[in-house]
């Protein structure tokens, strides 16, 4: 496969679940400033802005969910908000237009077509349930009808360290601004993941268990450590490690993250969690930078020196 | 500004928003201009997206066998921190006496012996079980979940119409109308301090595991239900789904050894706590109805034995009979030592001879209700009754006297709502929810508003096509101390984040412009650019 191809295929994959999981964040949040009247809306938006690495205004402009809403939510000129992210998805699919079904293409295409029309500043609600759904059709296209070969893992590969980086980041927003947030039950919602929680732990939980939860749970598929896992069985697949003498690259990086958080004491990644967040995201950052360079180099242009040679 | 407000009529009921010289009271005045800022065309707009909503949550009643969209408001109901706060201790000390006389009429009978109620009374109950007799809870409770109805009579007073201490329902709307609410319309929860509603699974979580059996650890608590015909169907299994447990029917259970278990595909599991959504006749063929199949044969066995809890307890009934209701402020007295909090609505015992004479002259004026049901079921207003009707009631009142109780007519306060022809004065009553876990009776802030669609109807059943409010209880005080590690706020660090990552393609303006150009002036040999 080119490599031009793969590396439009790992970000369609990466944009589009960032296009879903920013989704699922704002809506709780947002969803939290309305409901909670113990909420403060200025420091719920700054923690927002600042786990997703936004520059907040200064400290003495009061930051309201508007503000938060056009630039995270329907800022199409960069990626990192949600209409740019479905923007880049959909010029990535369109490069790698010949390798990708149609269908997904059309998925894809399609929610970018529709965007306009969705994007209305009054009920954030109903624009963010549009974007997940579409998301969600785009990954049922992809899961089937892409063969499982590298195509597929470069896709799942991108969705995967994704996913991972932005659950690590919706954990980062709780721990935080703590109780001025949404919730627990709020955040595992947001991840759907509110009614396989209560069935895990019999609807008891304290809130240490719910962040254990989405940090390590092995089975629940938005959890930070199924995500990392998911991404190193497709780097497997991309390049099995069989009867290698020593795994190297974006595999050991996801790994070690993967088992910091698997295999690591409770107590302190909770007591330490927005630094254990911060790791997850880098390591995320980093093995997508590894990724990058070994499959898909073609970053770095070659210039003529000149009259070297 | 407010044209939908426009020719709102002034009723002999209370109104919840405008007093009597047509001022907006000051805790709707936040709702009132919010609800007068949008258009009419808007506001139906909303109305049809919450019902949207609730068609895709399968948040349906079932009538007659016809699923449709529970029907919730637009225009929410508002109580006052004040009021709630009047309201809420009442409820509990109701509970508390329902719970004392439940204990008492199914153990010694003392209220009996003192002379508070007849014999009778309790013995003549539909829903007096003896079957329950000498059945003791292990925490002492019996009325796990119950519901209080209340009105707001003329003068604005809060008062009790009826209990409900069998299988209160409702409680699901109240979790989905907030939700819904939310979603549809935000700028109405601006800066208003609504105490939350979502804490109620949880309490009630907490409550069953509270009443499981002695000795036993991590119980397992379920829902019991009649199944996915049952009109109430969406409440038991949003019920069972946020609390994390199993929703279970009849044929789910097995009886064997003492012990109540559940088929699952990993053999056997004992079960300790049962939260029914069944009705005691139909929960034990054995005991009680023998054609029924959705209950368990043996579940009574087992809960005498001690090895499940029922949650409510069978014959509950007995303490919401209606005529029982009459009784309530002596028991509370008798059994608490307190006067009681909320007032109730007169109510005439038509076993009296005389009080059965005056509300026979009086029958057109009067509400009569039979004494053991519920939804509304029987009940004739005399007002709105024809006089063929109330010849037919005359003789069934004369047949039957414990049968029925007998009401005035009360003006059930009105809140404005979305009907035909704008915002209109509306009935509506109110029921709170108390969940009892034997150590205190907690109350759902707000609870279930009710209200009759119908112009003048009072009765708001929504099995008489009754809808339902968003009902907001106002707050100023945080619930919940901050205990946990995470709960600690952590000085938020601007500007230590981690970039989000983008495709280093994606930044490509130049190569960009160079392949358009191509496309525009294709190469003078022929071989164009990548087109756009």
């Amino acid at each position: 496969m080119l490599s031009r191809i793969a590396e439009s295929l790992f970000w369609i994959g990466r944009y589009t679940e960032r296009a879903d999981a920013t989704a699922r964040l704002l809506d709780v949040h947002v969803q939290t400033i309305l409901e909670d009247p113990w909420a403060e809306e200025d420091l719920v938006c700054r923690t927002l802005l600042s786990v997703m690495n936004r520059d907040a205004p200064s400290a003495d402009t009061m930051v309201g969910r508007r503000f938060v809403l056009d630039s995270l939510a329907f800022d199409r000129s960069t990626p990192s908000a949600i209409a740019g992210s479905i923007t880049a998805a959909r010029e990535n699919a369109r490069r790698a237009r010949e390798v990708i079904s149609t269908e997904l293409w059309e998925a894809v295409n399609g929610t970018w077509n529709q965007l306009p029309a969705h994007m209305m500043p009054s009920r954030p609600h109903s624009f963010f349930t549009w974007v997940r759904e579409r998301s969600a059709l785009v990954s049922g296209i992809v899961d089937q009808s892409i063969s499982r070969d590298d195509t597929w893992n470069f896709l799942v590969l991108g969705r995967s360290i994704e996913r991972a980086d932005m659950t690590a980041r919706l954990l980062a927003t709780r721990a935080l601004a703590g109780t001025t947030g949404p919730d627990w039950p709020t955040l595992l919602r947001s991840c759907g993941a509110h009614e396989a929680y209560l069935r895990r732990f019999r609807g008891l939980g304290a809130d240490e268990t719910a962040a254990e939860f989405l940090l390590t749970d092995r089975l629940f598929p938005r959890s930070v450590v199924h995500a990392l896992g998911q991404a190193q069985a497709c780097l497997d697949a991309l390049d099995p490690a069989v009867g290698k003498a020593s795994i190297g690259g974006a595999r050991r990086t996801l790994g070690h993250a993967r088992t910091n958080l698997e295999y690591g004491a409770l107590p302190d990644l909770i007591e330490y969690l927005p630094a254990q967040m911060l790791a997850v995201q880098r390591a995320c950052s980093s093995a997508s930078e590894t990724i990058r360079q070994r499959y898909f180099p073609s970053g770095a242009l070659t210039q003529w020196a000149g009259g070297v040679l | 500004m407010a044209d939908l407000f426009d020719g709102y009529p002034a009723g002999a009921a209370w109104d919840e928003v405008f007093d009597r010289t047509g001022d907006v009271r000051p805790s709707y005045r936040h709702v009132y201009e919010a609800l007068g800022e949008l258009s009419e065309a808007e506001l139906r707009g909303r109305a049809e997206t919450l019902a949207r909503t609730y068609l895709t949550q399968g948040v349906t009643f079932d009538i007659g066998g016809e699923e449709r969209p529970f029907p919730i408001d637009v225009a929410p109901r508002v109580v006052t921190e004040a009021e709630w706060d009047s309201v809420a201790p009442g409820v509990a000390q109701r509970v508390r006496a329902l719970e004392a006389f439940l204990a008492d009429v199914y153990g010694p009978q003392r209220a009996i012996a003192d002379g508070v109620v007849p014999r009778r009374l309790v013995t003549s109950s539909t829903h007096f079980h003896r079957a329950a007799q000498g059945i003791e809870p292990p925490n002492g409770v019996r009325v796990h979940v119950s519901g209080i109805d209340l009105i707001r009579d003329e003068m604005g007073q809060f008062r009790v119409l009826e209990d409900n201490v069998r299988v209160p329902s409702g409680v699901s709307y109240v979790l989905s109308n907030r939700k819904a609410m939310a979603q549809v319309f935000p700028e109405l929860f601006a800066s208003l301090r609504i105490r939350s509603v979502a804490e109620y699974p949880g309490r009630l979580l907490a409550a069953l595991t509270a009443a499981a059996p002695d000795g036993v650890h991590e119980p397992t608590v379920v829902v019991l239900t009649p199944g996915v015909y049952n009109s109430a169907y969406f409440e038991h299994s949003l019920l069972a789904r946020s609390m994390g447990v199993e929703l279970v029917e009849g044929r789910d259970l097995v009886c064997s050894g003492g012990h109540v278990w559940m088929r699952t595909t990993n053999g056997r599991r004992r079960v300790d706590v049962i939260y029914r959504r069944v009705d005691d006749e139909f929960l034990d063929p054995v005991t009680f109805r023998s054609d029924s199949l959705l209950g368990s044969p043996g579940l009574m066995a087992a809960a005498r034995r001690g090895t499940v809890t029922i949650a409510n307890a069978v014959g509950n009934g007995v303490a919401d009979d209606k005529l029982v209701y009459t009784y309530i402020p002596d028991l509370i007295r008798y059994y608490l030592g307190e006067e009681p909090l909320l007032a109730s609505v007169d109510t005439w015992r038509l076993e009296e001879p005389a009080a059965l004479e005056e509300v026979l002259d009086r029958l057109h004026e009067l509400v009569v209700k039979p004494v053991d049901g519920s939804g509304g079921k029987g009940l004739v207003v005399g007002p709105a009754a024809s006089a063929s009707e109330l010849a037919d009631l005359r003789d069934r009142l004369r047949k039957d006297p414990r049968g029925w109780i007998a009401q005035p007519v009360v003006q059930l306060s009105t809140v404005p709502t979305l009907v035909e022809g704008g915002l209109r004065p509306r009935h509506v009553d109110l029921r709170p929810f108390a969940v009892n876990d034997g150590e205190r009776v907690w109350v759902l802030p707000g609870g279930l508003t009710r209200v009759a669609l119908p112009e003048g109807q009072l009765v708001v059943n929504s099995s008489q096509g009754g809808g339902s409010k968003d009902t907001w209880v106002l707050g100023s005080s945080r619930g919940a101390p901050v205990s946990s590690p995470l709960e600690r706020p952590r000085t938020v660090a601007f500007g230590e984040g981690v970039p989000i990552d983008a495709s280093p393609s994606d930044d490509r303006s130049e190569q960009q412009q160079q392949q358009q150009q191509q496309a525009r002036h294709p190469h003078p040999t022929g071989e164009a650019g990548a087109p756009c």
